[in-house]
């Protein structure tokens, strides 16, 4: 049985700027769905915040969106976070890697860290999310949901 | 004849994205450009068309690190121009919630972007593996802030619980009780911080800056007040367009801003601290005392320990609102719209943030106009490089380039809020 915050969901990225949102609208569809003890983080990129939320965490998914080229709406799940796709997080000059370097540096990096990047099209200032990043967001909240279930059991 | 090109061509530890081009001819320098080259972010077109009760949440998304101000100042422009005022508990409640964001956002400054230049790295990331207590330290000051932006905005990023007029839901004093507890920690920190970046080594650089900031009979200003600046001019915030006009310079995205046809002045703590010293806390007056800064600080190296002493005034003023804290009758004032121009000022971590609006009967948004406090300071920013280097152009050039980045952060630059964006390359040669 998981105690809070033992795992921990965070979505990274900006609203108001089309799929840049993805990954806090993962974790918006996942409120109220998922075991008490899953900590729902919404959060710009900020690597202070990042550190903090994932401290003493067994288990941390962090969901971003991400411009590689590939189809939008397309998930990846890279092995780590170097070498992956341009983790951004949000308009500002830090990121995820800055935060998993930070947490590295201070001995506050989870257990395990899962990051899962959506393919965004548009990351224009007001404009809506794309149809296919919509898809996306809805069918990895389910996968999720399914899946917290069975860590946080 | 000697030709020497400086080209700071991606700014590191500032918000944002620019670059910086430096070209002198025998130890004179003939063009100096802080650049901002990423596209403007069009946010006041976005708002004209949107109701006037949309403003506060549309700007809070200019910016990830100051949203509460661009939310402060955009309610008090629109409340001006529907006749409405946000008085008592409720503007107790809003200058909280702002001093959460200092907290937050100048701790982020001082330890992890301005600190490592005193220490010797090259990131604040390089610096938390040698001086992992200190960082964790500063980690602990800012979960502070983001803790008592969460209990008054709703959540720790763009806080989605303002509204013009007050609050969507008004926090209990049973709720606040534990972000008290926690300020009541942060504040020790913030006087550990003060006397720590007090010992930093700082270069004899003084600069003959024009101040501008807000100035409250009651406070500290922050959330309100008049404009005034160092060489004694004064004017209320809707006499803001009389006196400073933006104009469009080729190098930047961002506009430049002109004070009584003047360019050049400075906003931010500096500004601030140097007009308002003597309205702080007790506690931040004795700490600035103890950390050797005078009533005005013209240093821009010791600015660092300007936004440490703020820190404390905000650490300090946070608890004395908690305790006193009545809880408001209603979470809002009801604003109603009519067609007229309102004008709202703040100040933001950075420096003073106005916003202007002007609504139609029907609270449809016609024009609105942000002037951030970074495109304020974009042409200080440049006149303090100018007489910094043009003196140390002898300089290996790896060392120049690195002393003109230590030179933009002084002044905590937010060129994504400048440009409506920053990124920062450094390419000396």
């Amino acid at each position: 049985m998981s105690t809070p915050g033992d795992i921990v969901v965070i979505g990274l990225g900006g609203d108001g700027r089309g799929d840049d949102a993805a990954g806090l609208e993962v974790v918006r569809r996942l409120r109220g769905l998922v075991p008490p003890a899953v900590v729902l983080v919404e959060s710009a990129g900020d690597p202070a915040q990042l550190v903090e939320a994932w401290t003493g965490a067994r288990l941390a998914v962090v969901i971003d969106a991400v411009s590689s080229g590939a189809p939008p709406g397309a998930v990846h799940r890279p092995a780590g976070v170097e070498g992956g796709p341009s983790w951004h997080g949000s308009s500002h000059s830090f990121g995820l890697a800055d935060a998993v370097d930070l947490g590295r540096a201070l001995g506050r990096l989870p257990a395990r860290l899962v990051v899962i990047g959506i393919e965004g099209a548009d990351f224009t200032i007001g404009a809506p999310t794309t149809p296919p990043v919509l898809s996306a967001i809805d069918a990895l909240a389910r996968e999720l949901e399914q899946r917290l279930r069975q860590e946080s059991a | 004849m000697t030709h020497k090109t400086v080209k700071v061509g991606g700014l590191t530890r500032v918000e944002g994205e620019g670059a910086l081009l430096v070209r002198a001819r025998d130890g004179r320098i003939q063009d100096l450009e802080l650049r901002i080259y990423e596209p403007p972010r069009f946010f006041e077109a976005l708002l004209r068309g949107r109701f006037h009760t949309e403003p506060p949440d549309i700007t809070a998304r200019i910016c990830g690190i100051c949203p509460v101000a661009y939310q402060m100042s955009a309610c008090q422009a629109i409340e001006a121009a529907c006749g409405a005022e946000v008085t008592g508990p409720l503007r107790d409640l809003r200058l909280l919630l702002y001093y959460g964001e200092w907290i937050e956002s100048h701790t982020l400054h001082v330890y992890l972007l301005h600190a490592p230049d005193f220490l010797g790295y090259d990131s604040g990331i390089a610096m938390a593996a040698d001086h992992r207590d200190l960082v964790q330290r500063g980690l602990a000051l800012k979960k502070a802030g983001n803790d008592l932006v969460a209990a008054v905005g709703g959540r720790p990023i763009h806080p989605v619980n303002v509204r013009v007029g007050g609050f969507y839901r008004v926090p209990s004093r049973r709720e606040l009780a534990p972000v008290a507890e926690r300020l009541r920690r942060a504040r020790e920190i913030a006087l550990e911080t003060v006397s720590w970046v007090a010992g930093f080594d700082f270069p004899e650089v003084e600069h003959g800056y024009r101040f501008l900031a807000l100035r409250h009979p009651g406070e500290y200003a922050i959330l309100s007040g008049a404009v005034v600046t160092s060489d004694g001019g004064s004017f209320a915030v809707r006499e803001w367009p009389e006196h400073v006009t933006e104009e469009q310079v080729p190098h930047s995205t961002a506009l430049h801003a002109r004070l009584d046809g003047s360019p050049g002045y400075l906003v931010g703590p500096m500004a601030r601290y140097s007009l308002n010293s003597a309205q702080l806390s007790p506690l931040a007056r004795e700490a600035a005392a103890a950390a050797g800064l005078g009533p005005v600080c013209r240093n821009p190296f010791r600015s660092i320990v300007v936004r440490a002493v703020e820190i404390v005034h905000a650490c300090d003023e946070a608890l004395r609102l908690i305790d006193d804290l009545a809880e408001p009758d209603t979470p809002y004032v009801p604003v109603e719209p009519r067609a007229a121009t309102g004008h709202g000022a703040s100040e933001a971590p950075r420096g003073t943030l106005y916003h202007r609006y002007r609504i139609d009967a029907g609270g449809v948004i016609r024009e609105a106009d942000i002037v951030p406090p970074t495109s304020q300071n974009q042409a200080r920013i440049e006149a303090d490089l100018r007489h910094l280097i043009e003196p140390r152009l002898d300089l290996p050039e790896e060392e120049l380039a690195a002393l003109c980045e230590r030179a933009i952060r002084n002044h905590d630059p937010c060129i994504s809020c400048s440009a409506h964006f920053l990124d920062l390359h450094v390419d000396a040669r």
